[in-house]
């Protein structure tokens, strides 16, 4: 999603696995969008700013500096409606149902159509009839729509152009517009939800930090300690701690993964974004020559949020602003490998010491991030015969003679 | 203030409780709250540039003018105010802001009376001169109902205090039924307009900022027009021109028509320590006399030009 003043560029990605005759999508849409307006993108560039942008182990190895990184490969969801293949749209039935079909485009490996409803009765029937599985509620969630002159964008994968293209998976849609709304409507995909959903939405805009204003937009925790074998299982971490994390703020939180000026990172998960890939996920202000981004300054500032939502918790549509915020944020958890060279110079009765009470913290700290037990995290950092088992601290008299 | 305010009988005095202190209450607990559990992004630093900079200058000016008393307990509201609305990345902006909102006390006044709530001017004016640097963040109070409630009785209590419920009562009385009203048109589920009513945000600026008796008209039925007038430019603000903050931006656009209003309804002018008129629903028949010079900030300087 990029954004800056009144202008949108929201580019639409999902992992949709099962065959493409069965894909749709229904979004609402503030205004009417010309074929113009509608371009087919890149996944490989979604996959990117996926990659650069994703929450990251740091390992350090005591005492040596150097350091490693590993990204976490995540897919972004999108909610999306199944349906199988409609039949032509008859104009006067249409009418008759109250709905206006705007304009039909074939874009890409999509037939497109933007439609106008009078009621969602309309909508729905008219949906149906051209071969839309609409689940059931979705009649109360579109009504609210209508009344607010929303229309809906309505794509689906024309498999001719599909099989002439030759891409085996679907590519993601971009739509450019212009509108004071800064939302993002994800009613709709709760409707044949069976649990929560989970969002990605990374913003690209000029000036700062994008946060929800009708949500609170918590960040995760990081910068934390963990214990080594975390980096064998960092998606079952992640998927745990953000799990544990919704519970803490009641499920109604939007959570901050990322936010860093696109220009560089420390440490990169992946490489910064070129100017051509910002161009093609729709930044339109880099390599302007009228705008004001010269100087090799990129001027552009992603925010990666991260969304479970479910309709007790989250009743509205995310509504977002863009805030002056710059200072950067990086979902970021950090390892130590303790040094495991030889035990004979002067400084190891410290050292020891230090790395009992550090082993001792990075356990509790696995334990309240994610909830685990601690007896499970302490059996699986497995170092019940080693000289700095976890809570074990030498007791104060054993440190008075520690000859006994 | 003056003189003969400091000769309560006993039974009076409990009812001159100044209720500036029970605002300085809530707010320091809303900023507490804000700051340790809600994790809010606003350092130290800028929580004392704010409140330090409300002071000074709210000392300064009243010395400068020659105002016999120093209302330090309106600045430190304000100021806290300011903390905990007020976002920006530097903090020296947040000393600029609190300096606009004191001032503007002293400087932008009309029959002896300060147009703007302080807070909220320096809130709108920083956010429509500086966009890309100032802002607030409405969302982020989150809308767990037990907070909104127990901010809804905190600030109920406030008002009671100050004589000025029915401001805030009829405000999130006519916002309420313009969100109902908007949502049944629309054939929303009820739960829409539920969310938006129990945001933090919106309770704070119900019994924090709209409920100010120093900006609001002096009489019952002008209190409530504007209100509503209030909640109707919140509604425009956040359904037509869909931009945060509806209720600041409404309340700062709203606030000229106050004289306005007083012109059409005159009444008595609101003092911070008279004996104050009991709770809402016992009306204004405690209010007296008409206000004195020695009014608030600067009133005997600056209120020269009042009828």
């Amino acid at each position: 999603m990029v954004r800056d003043g009144t202008r949108t560029v929201l580019t639409m990605s999902n992992d949709f696995k099962g065959d493409p005759k069965e894909f749709a999508v229904v979004v609402p849409v503030p205004t009417f969008l010309e074929r113009g307006q509608i371009h087919i993108g890149d996944r490989a560039l979604i996959d990117h700013l996926d990659a650069y942008s994703a929450p990251r182990l740091v390992e350090y190895f005591d005492p040596d500096p150097c350091q490693r990184y590993e990204a976490m490969d995540r897919a972004m969801k999108a909610g999306n409606m199944q349906a199988p293949m409609a039949s032509r749209a008859d104009e006067l039935r249409a009418k008759a149902l109250g709905v206006t079909v705007e304009a039909k485009y074939t874009v890409g490996e999509y037939d497109i159509v933007i439609l106008s409803a009078k009621q969602s009765g309309g909508l729905e029937a008219w949906l149906t009839e051209n071969g839309y599985t609409i689940p059931r509620g979705a009649g109360a969630v579109l009504a609210g729509y209508i009344k607010q002159n929303i229309r809906f964008f309505v794509a689906k994968v024309n498999l001719t152009e599909q099989a002439k293209l030759g891409f085996s998976y679907l590519r993601p849609i971009q739509v450019a517009f212009e509108s004071p709304k800064f939302m993002l409507p994800i009613r709709l995909g709760m409707v044949n939800a069976d649990g929560p959903q989970e969002l990605f939405v990374f913003a690209l805009t000029r000036d700062g930090r994008v946060e929800t204003t009708n949500y609170r937009t918590v960040r995760l925790p990081e910068g934390m300690d963990v214990p080594e074998y975390v980096k064998e299982e960092f998606p079952d971490f992640y998927r745990a701690m953000f799990s544990e994390q919704v519970r803490k703020e009641r499920g109604e939180a939007v959570f901050l993964e990322y936010a860093w000026d696109m220009g560089w990172c420390d440490p990169c998960a992946a490489d910064p974004l070129s100017q051509e890939e910002l161009k093609g996920l729709g930044v339109w202000w880099v390599g302007d020559p009228r705008g004001d981004a010269g100087g090799g300054a990129q001027q552009v500032f992603i925010t990666r949020l991260h969304v479970r939502y479910d309709n007790a918790h989250f009743p509205e549509d995310l509504v977002f602003q863009q805030t002056g915020d710059k200072s950067n944020f990086q979902g970021r958890f950090v390892i130590h490998h303790p040094w495991k060279g030889g035990s004979e110079c002067s400084g190891i009765d410290s050292y020891v010491t230090e790395l009992r009470a550090r082993r001792a913290k990075e356990a509790e700290n696995l334990a309240s991030l994610t909830s685990w037990s601690i007896q499970r995290i302490r059996r699986k950092m497995n170092l019940a015969n080693d000289w700095s088992a976890p809570g074990d601290d030498p007791k104060w008299w054993q440190r008075m003679w520690p000859s006994n | 203030m003056t003189t003969r305010d400091a000769a309560p009988s006993l039974a009076l005095s409990s009812r001159r409780f100044d209720p500036r202190w029970w605002q300085i209450c809530c707010l320091s607990g809303l900023l507490t709250y804000g700051l340790f559990w809600l994790s809010f992004d606003v350092p130290p630093t800028q929580v004392v540039a704010t409140i330090g900079v409300a002071l000074g200058v709210q000392w300064l000016l009243t010395r400068a003018l020659k105002i016999p008393t120093f209302e330090w307990k309106s600045a430190l509201i304000s100021g806290l105010g300011l903390c905990f609305l007020f976002r920006a990345n530097e903090w020296w902006l947040a000393a600029v802001t609190a300096s606009i909102a004191i001032g503007s006390k002293f400087f932008i006044r009309w029959n002896g009376k300060h147009i703007w709530n302080p807070t909220n001017i320096a809130l709108a004016l920083m956010m429509l001169l500086l966009p890309a640097q100032a802002w607030v963040s409405p969302g982020q109070w989150g809308s767990g109902p037990t907070m909104a409630y127990a901010m809804a009785c905190g600030g109920a209590f406030v008002v009671n205090r100050s004589a000025r419920s029915d401001t805030s009562i009829a405000f999130i009385a006519a916002f309420a039924a313009i969100l109902f009203g908007r949502s049944l048109w629309l054939g929303e589920p009820m739960t829409i307009p539920i969310h938006r009513l129990l945001n933090g945000a919106l309770m704070i600026f119900t019994f924090h900022m709209i409920s100010d008796p120093k900006t609001t008209p002096n009489t019952r039925a002008g209190r409530i027009l504007f209100a509503c007038l209030v909640a109707a430019g919140a509604a425009f603000v956040a359904f037509v021109l869909f931009r945060p903050n509806g209720p600041i931006w409404a309340l700062a656009a709203l606030a000229p028509t106050v004289p306005l209003i007083d012109r059409i309804l005159p009444g008595p002018r609101y003092e911070w320590k008279r004996p104050v008129a009991g709770p809402f629903w016992k009306g204004d028949s405690r209010e007296p006399m008409a206000a004195r010079a020695g009014d608030f900030a600067g009133g005997r300087v600056l209120g020269a030009g009042r009828v």
